[in-house]
């Protein structure tokens, strides 16, 4: 008789031990660094977006082909050119069960126009936005602007009642160190939920039971566990701890290739690296000159032809990145092959250079580094370092983590630092707006030229299209010809998985797990 | 003068140190290795010409050379390239000297710290040496890794970032050296306990030498040789912390790398096939500091047959 119950207790262990394992799907998602925050609008960054982009959803979206659809908007006309009026769909709740109206579209609009938001200048030329009825609402923008879908399409919505009762009606004040409940909880109408939250060890998404979309997914948990160290990293996603690795690190592709249970996709990404160099500080924080060597072209053209970016294509990013001219990548407005055309690499003309700036032996500088957010982002600067010691400028180089590179770059305390920009809108007037116009909040290189300024405000208001590209291609020759910044290279991004998990890469770096299954 | 060195000379062959050195051959031997590894590294100039500190005499399309004896290997880079194309031998000639640097300088601290307050708390008695004691009780129980990565933690908060990195090798001496000085005070304090009942100490006291003098002049001599063998050891010990730290990203900068630095770097590279970057650093220091170990075992079996 025991031995027959033990039978019994046996045969239902295996058989919940079976079904379990074949109904609970698990994605266990790793990258170098984590999302800064969970505020959907306090921080206009990469992996920031990346989390926010599950849990949160937005009026239109890009999809899988990178082409704009609709998403919490069913469908969208212009009434007038600078009215839009978006009708919602009928059936969207959040996960907490309350059903989504046009008033959390009006307040997450409010929401990212307020200072505090990092997403205010992808909306700047909105001027009003209301609610006509429960299901519609009415956005007025200054001039009539060819690129709004682009915009919103990065503009979440969140729930008003949720922002209310939990005091964030405000978007997380990041730049300061603000803790906010928005920061480190989040609610939204997404296909996936934060169950749980441990900024940099561990994040838990479960399947939004609620969401409103068909699902074409059949994951039920996505586990984010951070790996900062590369070759951790690999070693975890080897050992099959790890089911995605959405940076895989470009020396050990083949390895991972060769395992024969892992499988590499590769694709250009839309994201272009450089260095930035303050060029309106009358004297350099870290130099050692007294004043500001940056603010002579000659300087910041000697730097640009002493760095042979062909030698970081070949040894630091092993054939994986494409030389960049410009701050933008084939596929946006604006974006033309002879635009993105290099200085040629001559350490002698830079030499030259720097002796007829007056600074025939060279100079100091701190050149800023994060070291856990762009591929091989240290290895490049030190790469750097080396080549900028060739033409008598020592450079010394402090990489830290990206949240502390990225505070303190706000906070205006780098001369020299690197950065990376992508550009959801796939516009150029992105990159202006927020790279070169005047003041503009990532123009830390406190770069200022009327004309671009002037050109910046065509892009956004005119609807001529040529007319509006002759402003895009004047702008870029202008920025380019005055050497704002230096510009690197184009990232190529790899990732890596088990062959039994399917994450389609996407050239912006962001996965979408409602597109994602694991057999 | 000659004559002088003559008698010195004959006095070390005379001494049963000396007998007892050429009797073993693990003795000769690990010293033999450790005058070469001293000796490249504090003349390393006259060993290689590269020089690895210095970023502007670095070609990155030199980087991940393998060794010379490999297909793609260059002549000029005897153990390959890193990913900076700093030539290996050189860069770990270099990082050796920084690692023996602060091997030294922390088992010299932790020392000078432990000895004399072991000493003293064993010449004095009473409370003071309860209170010493127990504070070398209680710094046991934390493991010294702990202690030293605590230690650098704290110096990270007060010095300012423009200064850290000047200032990283003397943090990390202090770090490792804090961490160490509990054997030395222990030890000290077992070998006074047994000489200041000696007659040579009562006799001092009795004609009103003063109790510095006592301690330092007539008992120090004396207990030196306990001393020295944890001294050796722990010279071992502090290389490997100033290693652990440093592969831990607490110790000196990647600019200045030490051997623990030359480790994590190499670290990055080992699934692509780039094995040299970490495996000879990682050989270097194993080497160095079982080199260390054998003397320090011969030298604990010579001078204090009773530690056996």
């Amino acid at each position: 008789m025991k031995s027959r119950n033990l039978v019994k207790i046996l045969i239902t262990i295996l058989f919940v031990f079976s079904t379990t394992q074949s109904f609970a799907k698990t994605i266990k998602w790793s990258m170098q660094g984590d999302s800064l925050t969970l505020d959907p609008h306090a921080q206009n960054e990469g992996p920031t977006t990346m989390v926010s982009r599950q849990i949160y959803e937005a009026l239109v979206t890009r999809g899988l082909d990178m082409s704009i659809g609709p998403q919490l908007a069913e469908s969208w006309e212009t009434t007038t050119p600078k009215t839009w009026k978006f009708n919602l769909r009928k059936d969207v709740k959040f996960s907490d069960g309350t059903p989504m109206t046009s008033e959390d579209v009006v307040f997450s609009i409010l929401r990212a126009q307020q200072r505090t938001s990092d997403f205010k200048e992808y909306i700047s030329t909105i001027t009003s936005v209301k609610a006509t009825d429960a299901y519609t609402v009415e956005i007025q923008t200054r001039e009539p602007n060819p690129i709004l879908l682009n915009q919103l399409s990065n503009i979440f919505v969140m729930s008003k009642k949720w922002c209310e009762e939990n005091f964030a009606l405000a978007p997380q004040n990041w730049d300061a160190g603000q803790e906010t409940f928005s920061a480190t909880n989040s609610m939204g109408t997404g296909p996936f939920k934060i169950t749980l939250r441990e900024p940099n060890t561990k994040t838990v998404f479960k399947k939004n039971t609620k969401w409103w979309g068909d699902v074409e997914h059949n994951i039920t948990e996505i586990h984010l566990l951070p790996i900062k160290n590369a070759a951790t990293r690999v070693a975890a996603l080897l050992s099959g701890e790890l089911d995605v690795v959405t940076d895989a690190p470009v020396q050990d592709l083949d390895r991972i290739r060769a395992s024969g249970a892992h499988k590499v996709q590769s694709t250009p990404q839309m994201r272009t690296i450089f260095l930035g160099m303050d060029q309106a500080a009358d004297k350099l924080r870290t130099g050692n000159t007294g004043d500001n060597p940056f603010k002579k072209k000659e300087v910041r053209q000697a730097l640009y032809q002493a760095i042979d970016i062909e030698a970081i294509k070949k040894k630091v990013m092993r054939g994986l990145s494409e030389p960049a001219g410009i701050i933008t990548f084939p596929g946006v407005t604006g974006y033309t092959k002879e635009l993105d055309a290099r200085l040629p690499y001559d350490v002698d003309a830079a030499k030259q250079l720097l002796a007829d700036a007056g600074y025939p032996d060279g100079f100091e500088v701190e050149l800023r580094c994060p070291n856990d957010r762009y591929v091989n982002d240290e290895a490049i600067c030190t790469a750097v370092v080396g080549m900028l010691g060739k033409i008598g400028v020592k450079v010394n180089l402090f990489a830290q983590t990206k949240s502390k590179h990225f505070k303190e770059l706000k906070d205006n305390q780098g001369d020299f630092y690197m950065l990376g920009w992508g550009v959801p809108t796939l516009d150029s007037h992105y990159v202006f707006h927020y790279l070169y116009e005047t003041g503009a909040s990532w123009n830390k290189v406190n770069f200022s030229n009327a004309e671009v300024d002037a050109a910046i405000r065509v892009m956004e208001g005119e609807v001529n299209l040529d007319k509006r590209n002759a402003a895009i291609a004047n702008a870029w020759k202008i920025v380019k010809d005055n050497i704002a910044y230096l510009p690197l290279h184009h990232q190529v991004i790899s990732w890596a998985s088990k062959r039994s998990v399917d994450v389609p890469i996407r050239p912006n770096n962001e996965p979408l797990f409602r597109f994602s299954n694991v057999r | 003068m000659d004559n002088k060195n003559l008698t010195l000379l004959n006095r070390i062959k005379d001494s049963d140190i000396y007998f007892s050195f050429i009797k073993s051959p693990t003795a000769i031997l690990s010293t033999l290795i450790l005058i070469i590894i001293f000796f490249c590294s504090f003349f390393v100039e006259l060993v290689t010409p590269y020089n690895p500190f210095d970023p502007s005499s670095l070609s990155l399309m030199d980087a991940f050379t393998p060794p010379s004896w490999t297909e793609e290997g260059l002549a000029k880079f005897v153990l390959g390239t890193d990913g900076q194309g700093r030539d290996m031998l050189a860069t770990i000639l270099y990082g050796s000297r920084i690692s023996l640097i602060v091997g030294f300088s922390a088992v010299i601290f932790a020392l000078i710290l432990g000895v004399g307050l072991g000493l003293s708390a064993g010449y004095f008695g009473g409370k003071y040496e309860m209170i010493v004691m127990r504070l070398t009780d209680v710094q046991l129980t934390v493991p010294s890794i702990l202690m030293a990565l605590l230690v650098d933690g704290i110096a990270r908060g007060i010095i300012s970032r423009e200064l850290h990195d000047e200032m990283a090798i003397y943090v990390l001496i202090f770090a490792i050296g804090i961490s160490e000085w509990p054997q030395f005070a222990r030890v000290s304090r077992a070998a006074t306990l047994v000489e200041k009942n000696k007659d040579y100490v009562s006799a001092s006291t009795i004609i009103g030498v003063s109790n510095i003098i006592i301690m330092f002049k007539h008992i120090l001599p004396n207990i030196m040789r306990p001393v020295l063998v944890i001294g050796t050891i722990g010279l071992a010990l502090a290389i490997i912390a100033e290693a652990t730290l440093s592969f831990l990203g607490v110790g000196v900068p990647p600019t200045t790398p030490s051997l623990g630095t030359l480790i994590r770097l190499g670290n990055d590279f080992l699934f692509s096939g780039e094995w040299w970057i970490t495996f000879f650093p990682a050989i270097f220091l194993v080497i160095l500091a079982f080199s260390i170990n054998l003397l320090g075992d011969w030298m604990r079996d010579t001078l204090n047959p009773k530690l056996n």
